[in-house]
């Protein structure tokens, strides 16, 4: 899981000046270009935000408001609870970092670093379960919650996680805990350590890194969640942020400059996030796809 | 597996243990995965709306499902859109880290431009694309209009709403992106050295050494990319309500609209169950066939 480092795709000590060049040129001008192509989306939807509602609609669209509008972000952010939508969101990622690190951890060092008859059969289980896409158990689970009465409440989004549901992070800890040393492990078990004491003490101190990227994806992945929260969550009073700016984009349909301010504020907590954090999310990613 | 039968002394201890650790995911998998596959089989053989008892009906959904008209439609809609959208990405994705592969100034900077839009709320990122692809006022019109071309209404017009979420899904192409960057970062210098003195140019190189040596990930963002394809739900729900004519009815949108907003919990369940399968035939065929495509270094994995 190494950072991404440069290396070239050509070893190109051979080739002469002239040619890199060119080439480099061009790669920067579809670079460039590319680049541009990416944020036009962001400029033009943070523009929308800043502008008056007469200023919205007018074709060719100007990029730089005038004036600029910022009461629309106070306007749109109490327009809807938005403080309670931002909690909830917050309440809702913490209690899944807690239930699926603790959870998917211990399966994850039982998976790596425990002898026991059973291990591959399950481990292959966990794997299978990686290819089973949401629909499949989306109806059996509402009917479970449904009759359990727990619908409405935050329970069906919680609960789960503290049952290790997401086998892709299961995978993830144990792939990482199969990286790091037996001889330390077989010292501590020499010492009489027991193999809760080994966990906390031993593995939890050094996969600090692995830690810190799942806790990432559940913030990201709690952010982005949609379909299950609208399910679940039938009170306004418990909407989470993705679920709030839907009903704001229903009921102010119209006033494209309140939603788009009200977007970016939904937006912004993640890319402050992937910013500061941006090695995490890189880390992540890249393990996704070369898993072996 | 294989050692199953090899004599080698496993302390109870030890195994009591990782039961133990285990426990929370093994009940997990019964309640929330495993059981709710077995259950939706059987509810699929029901009429039942949640607050009435099932009914049994045996195959009636499935008969159903068959003079159902929006079944094929959504069906045809998303594998139309895994066909078209899925190996565009690939395309662009790995282009995209090709470039920066190559030994290039700023690029952390280009990393986080390119991959930033693949982080976003997927709603926030509908509501947005909304604006964008507004036929008079959005961007991208405002963009064609710069060559002359009177652009269409995106999503309000049949023929012009699927490939706008196919063309919107192009944005978010930076995480297959990371992903190939670390494939490619992955393929020794000497591959290319070997190459280049068996007279190898850039782009026999690039197909001979780089194309098999990435072939394997190539062929898992390809999988991944097709259960994502069948997992569209936010975007036709937010942006188009499925229409215009049913153009994006996506099928996870037809799903949830007979469990959630019609009640026929025993038809949808059917629907999944279809679904379920026709994935794991895709995938099954996709990987009968990348044989012929996909190269594996080095030796075949025991375990």
């Amino acid at each position: 899981m190494a950072a991404i480092t440069q290396r070239p795709l050509f070893n190109r000590e051979g080739a002469k000046a002239r040619d890199i060049d060119w080439v480099k040129v061009l790669a920067h001008i579809i670079l460039i270009s590319g680049s541009i192509v990416f944020l036009m989306p962001f400029v033009y939807v943070v523009s929308t935000s800043l502008k008056t509602a007469g200023d919205v609609y007018t074709f060719p669209p100007e990029f730089i408001p005038d004036p600029v509008q910022w009461a629309n972000y106070p306007e749109a952010l109490t327009a809807m609870p938005f403080d309670v939508f931002f909690f909830n969101t917050i309440f809702l990622a913490v209690g899944r970092i807690i239930g699926l690190t603790l959870s998917c951890s211990l399966a994850g060092f039982a998976f790596a670093k425990l002898r026991w008859k059973g291990r591959n059969t399950l481990f292959f289980i966990v794997l299978l379960t990686l290819m089973i896409p949401v629909e499949v158990t989306l109806i059996p689970r509402y009917i479970l919650f449904s009759k359990l009465g727990w619908v409405g409440s935050f329970a069906p989004l919680l609960v789960p996680g503290f049952f290790a549901e997401n086998a892709f992070f299961v995978f993830l800890f144990r792939q990482f805990f199969m990286t790091m040393g037996q001889d330390l492990i077989d010292a501590a078990r020499i010492d009489g350590c027991s193999f809760i004491g080994l966990f906390r003490r031993i593995i939890v101190p050094n996969a600090k890194p692995v830690f810190a990227v799942v806790a990432i994806y559940i913030i990201q992945n709690n952010w982005n969640s949609f379909l299950l929260p609208m399910i679940y969550l039938t009170d306004r009073g418990k909407y989470t942020l993705a679920l709030g700016l839907r009903l704001f984009n229903e009921q102010y349909y119209s006033q494209t400059h309140l939603l788009m301010a009200a977007s970016v504020f939904v937006i912004l907590p993640i890319v402050i996030l992937f910013f500061f954090m941006q090695r995490y999310f890189i880390q992540g990613v890249v393990f996704t796809g070369s898993k072996g | 597996m294989i050692h199953l039968f090899k004599p080698k002394r496993l302390s109870f201890w030890e195994s009591l243990n990782a039961w133990i650790f285990v426990s929370p995911w093994i009940l997990g998998f019964i309640l929330f995965t495993g059981g709710p596959i077995l259950a939706s089989l059987v509810i699929s053989f029901t009429d039942w709306d949640i607050v009435n008892p099932p009914q049994w009906t045996g195959l009636g959904n499935y008969e159903t499902m068959l003079s159902d008209p929006l079944f094929f439609q959504s069906l045809k809609v998303t594998t139309l859109y895994a066909l078209v959208a899925v190996p565009m990405q690939i395309v662009v994705g790995l282009f995209i880290a090709l470039l920066l592969n190559t030994k290039i100034r700023l690029i952390g900077l280009y990393r986080t431009l390119f991959y930033l839009p693949a982080v976003l709320p997927i709603v926030s990122v509908a509501v947005m694309w909304r604006w964008i692809l507004s036929r008079d006022w959005g961007l991208i019109n405002w963009f064609l209009s710069l060559f002359g071309v009177y652009g269409p209404g995106w999503l309000s017009e049949p023929e012009w709403a699927l490939p706008a979420l196919i063309l919107m899904s192009l944005w978010g192409v930076g995480a297959g992106m990371l992903i190939y960057l670390a494939g490619l970062q992955g393929i020794p210098t000497d591959f290319y050295e070997a190459a280049k003195v068996d007279g190898a140019g850039r782009w026999a190189s690039f197909r001979y050494v780089t194309l098999p040596m990435i072939s394997p990930v190539i062929l898992f963002q390809l999988v991944v990319g097709l259960i994502a394809a069948f997992q569209v739900f936010a975007q036709p729900f937010i942006m188009t309500q499925g229409g215009p004519q049913n153009s994006t009815l996506f099928y996870l949108l037809h799903l949830f609209r007979n469990a959630f907003e019609f009640f026929r919990m025993g038809y949808a369940s059917a629907l999944s169950w279809v679904l379920f399968m026709y994935i794991a035939i895709l995938t099954l065929l996709i990987f009968r066939f990348s044989a012929a495509w996909v190269f594996y270094e080095g030796e075949i994995r025991n375990e």
